[in-house]
């Protein structure tokens, strides 16, 4: 139970950067999410991502951010089997899910609605 | 705008900028962050919710349990774009929406959708990462380096 309350104030957290984002810096939701993916991915490759992933679950794994460490997670496990050559074939391989799912789905939707407005 | 190109703008015309930016709505920042809060807060339950489940009830593990609860997240936040209700949330929750991995869903589903009717190959092919495609554009890339630097220090027998 402990675990969804974390989950609400860390992702609420991740967000409230996000809108700080937003409103102070002027940004526009791409770039806004944009710098998100790249400092989960820095924070990634610091290994300070995963222990938050561990402390708050979804609400670290579920804001952007993830999706970048995601990205060097699956990297760097799979240059340890395969060498160097492993970056580039292991780097969607956690996040294929994610990426695969909004593709596919996205095309379904785009199937099914017709544009609002 | 830099200082450069204020410089070379005639005295009245910097008047005209000065005038412009004292009358900008102040974007009200503590409500709108408490929005997002909120929102974000409320998103990433439903999904500690959803990786209780598949943990609980279909045996995922801790790890594996984050693929299905991304998938069911992005089957929602794309019908909710669909039925055009993710814009009105979005438009409450600002980046609380914006910034989970159901706004990178809506992204991808709002602009499929939106250009339908340029056709399937040029319009909703074409378009759908119009958005996204910045988000798995920076985040490859600066994994790519995150990921060499890394592996670079391992084998120089750092940290």
């Amino acid at each position: 139970m402990e675990k969804f309350i974390w989950a609400f104030i860390v992702g609420g957290g991740i967000c409230v950067i996000g809108q700080l984002m937003f409103d102070v810096l002027r940004l526009t939701p791409a770039h806004t999410m944009s710098t998100l993916v790249v400092v989960g991915a820095i924070l990634g490759g610091l290994d300070l991502y995963e222990p938050l992933v561990k402390f708050a679950g979804a609400g670290a794994s579920v804001p952007i951010s993830s999706f970048g460490n995601s990205l060097v997670q699956g990297a760097l496990t799979e240059s340890e089997k395969t060498g160097v050559v492993g970056v580039l074939t292991g780097i969607f391989e956690v996040t294929s899910a994610g990426v695969s799912a909004a593709i596919i789905f996205g095309f379904l939707g785009s199937l099914i609605f017709k544009p609002k407005g | 705008m830099s200082n450069k190109k204020i410089k070379k703008l005639t005295p009245t015309q910097q008047e005209y900028k000065k005038f412009a930016k004292d009358r900008v709505p102040k974007r009200p920042v503590l409500l709108n962050s408490i929005r997002a809060f909120i929102a974000g807060g409320i998103i990433c339950t439903i999904g500690q919710g959803l990786q209780w489940m598949f943990m609980t009830y279909f045996g995922f593990t801790e790890i594996t349990a984050g693929n299905p609860t991304v998938a069911v997240l992005i089957i929602i936040s794309v019908l909710l774009t669909g039925f055009g209700v993710y814009d009105h949330i979005a438009q409450w929750a600002g980046a609380g929406t914006a910034v989970p991995v159901t706004g990178f869903a809506n992204t991808v589903a709002s602009a499929a959708i939106e250009h339908r009717t340029e056709g399937y190959v040029l319009g909703v092919g074409g378009n759908m990462f119009k958005l996204a495609g910045s988000v798995i554009a920076y985040g490859v890339f600066s994994a790519f380096v995150v990921a060499l630097i890394k592996i670079t220090i391992k084998a120089l027998g750092g940290i």
